[in-house]
């Protein structure tokens, strides 16, 4: 393993960014940065700018007016770049499927990596969710 | 030379969670103007609750906001139940409040651990998301779900209170209460916190009643305005308990209101545990709804919430409006932040509690020249912190 691929696999930066949902899977999000789940064990680190993230976690439905946003903090990620879709919104769309300013899903804006289903899903299950990236990251290339 | 630069407060930032742009006109570090775009975060719920059933509309009404989802629900259900003319048996209603309380307590623990991050001391944030682990608990416990608990349904509460639950909750106020005293005490005595909390963002009385402002915000400019006490519902008309209002007008003021908030709220709890009446939890409703217009309203944790519901004799509402607590407070808001800091945004938006998620970016317009950047919320953030060391 070179020692790039050591470094982002054993320290790699989240950007959280809610794209319209309800907060539910926010507070799980940020519970999950705190003494009792403490993702900082990972070496994660909740990050402001989009040009210092490798992962992108992702909350809530698509809605119309954020789709344009989303798109602009994708591509402002530097490459290898993942996104992992946290709860049913960002699956399916969840509750507000069939709302008429959503998109229901967002893998219809952005390729996704990782779903956690779960309304919202617990700060474990998120975790869990953000190592299996890495793993096949960890995989996938030599 | 004067120049006025436009700061977009926008879409993302890694500790507040929704969705908001504000574009404040800044004149070297006073603010000068600000102008809130709100809509990032509009999914078209109230009319898709027009769609679908009363009893679907249960679950999208607590999706409007993962935070004070029990206060939506609570009053959606008073609105149908008192469309419908059902009574809801006293121990569903003592119930209510209970996860009402506890709902407050997991807000006002979550947003003094913002608060704190927001002026830079991380030690105080730790502290408090670790104490709110003991309330996500409690709610787990007595639920099932840490975030979502649907436990309002129409007619009643999904799920009871047992004897061994009762005296785990006991157990876990008494310690979030005792936590919370001692935040209290920190937030009235270290230098760090009144550095950067007493008059700043100030929000006088007068403005406070005509910008018609709401909950803690309201109270910390003195005003004793609250839906618990002026129009009970749920079981508030039984426990007895004080409206907390301090004179401050400023952030300070509102985060010895909310600390204060708290130790009231175990206080009800308590209460509401050892008054617990016996009997049903729910009542059979029917589905279909008389035609009725009807106004309710709840104190949510951020302040009063106010939701109108119009029915026609079917299964499915024909309108229903929500008036959340944040709208109203944002008028309010803009009043706080003209005249203040640069480097004090943060910490007032923080500080009435906002309910839109992701507020990182803001711009800056320079007066003069009209000029205008960006910064991220998370940039700003630093330079407020990094502002306050140099004073």
């Amino acid at each position: 393993m070179g020692l790039i691929k050591w470094a982002r696999t054993k320290s790699p930066w989240l950007l959280h960014f809610n794209s319209g949902g309800c907060a539910g899977c926010d507070i799980e999000v940020v519970a999950a940065l705190n003494p009792k789940f403490d993702i900082e064990r990972f070496g994660m680190l909740l990050k402001g700018s989009p040009r210092h993230s490798d992962i992108l976690v992702l909350t809530g439905p698509i809605t119309f007016q954020i789709k344009n946003r989303l798109k602009r903090i994708y591509n402002q990620m530097p490459e290898p770049k993942f996104v992992i879709a946290i709860g049913s919104c960002a699956i399916s769309g969840g509750v507000y499927r069939g709302c008429y300013n959503v998109h229901e899903g967002a893998d219809k804006v952005v390729p996704v990596d990782v779903y956690v289903p779960g309304c919202p899903p617990k700060p474990e299950a998120i975790i869990d969710g953000i190592i299996k990236v890495l793993k096949n990251y960890e995989k996938a290339t030599p | 030379m004067s120049s006025i630069i436009k700061i977009p407060f926008g879409p993302q930032h890694p500790a507040l969670k929704e969705p908001e742009n504000f574009m404040f006109k800044v004149d070297g570090e006073y603010v000068v103007d600000v102008t809130p775009r709100i809509g990032y975060a509009h999914r078209g719920i109230e009319k898709a609750l027009e769609d679908r059933t009363y009893i679907q509309d249960l679950y999208l009404i607590e999706r409007i906001c993962g935070i004070c989802s029990h206060a939506h629900t609570t009053c959606y259900t008073q609105a149908v139940e008192e469309a419908l003319k059902v009574d809801v048996p006293p121990r569903a209603k003592y119930i209510r409040t209970i996860v009402t309380e506890l709902e407050r307590i997991h807000n006002h623990y979550f947003w003094l651990g913002i608060v704190a991050h927001e002026i830079g001391f991380e030690t105080l944030f730790m502290y408090t998301w670790r104490d709110r682990e003991i309330v996500m608990d409690l709610l787990e416990l007595l639920s099932g779900n840490r975030v979502q608990y649907a436990m309002n349904m129409i007619g009643g509460v999904r799920r009871d209170i047992t004897p061994e639950i009762s005296s785990k909750i006991m157990k876990g106020v008494k310690v979030l209460g005792e936590r919370m005293k001692y935040y209290k005490k920190i937030c009235s005595d270290d230098k760090t916190i009144l550095a950067r909390s007493v008059n700043v963002g100030i929000l006088k009385t007068k403005d406070a009643i005509s910008l018609c402002a709401v909950g803690p915000t309201l109270r910390a400019s003195n005003v004793k305005r609250d839906v618990r006490a002026d129009d009970p519902y749920a079981a508030y008309d039984e426990i007895p308990f004080h409206v907390v209002t301090y004179d401050g007008c400023d952030v300070a003021s509102r985060i010895a209101t909310r600390c204060d908030e708290v130790i009231e709220s175990v206080e009800i709890i308590r209460y509401a545990l050892e008054h617990l009446p016996t009997g049903s939890i729910e009542v059979i409703v029917s589905r279909v709804v008389p035609p009725a217009e009807i106004i309710s309203r709840v104190e949510a944790p951020r302040g009063e919430n106010l939701h109108y519901l119009r029915s026609n004799g079917t299964d499915k509402p024909s309108r229903y409006k929500v008036r959340s607590p944040t709208l109203a407070n944002l008028t309010a808001l803009c009043k706080m932040l003209i005249g203040g800091y640069i480097a004090d945004i943060p910490i007032v938006i923080a500080g009435i509690d906002p309910c839109f998620c992701c507020m990182d970016r803001l711009t800056f317009v320079d007066i003069n020249n009209d000029e205008t950047w960006g910064w991220e919320g998370e940039k700003l953030r630093r330079y407020g912190i990094k502002w306050y060391k140099k004073q």
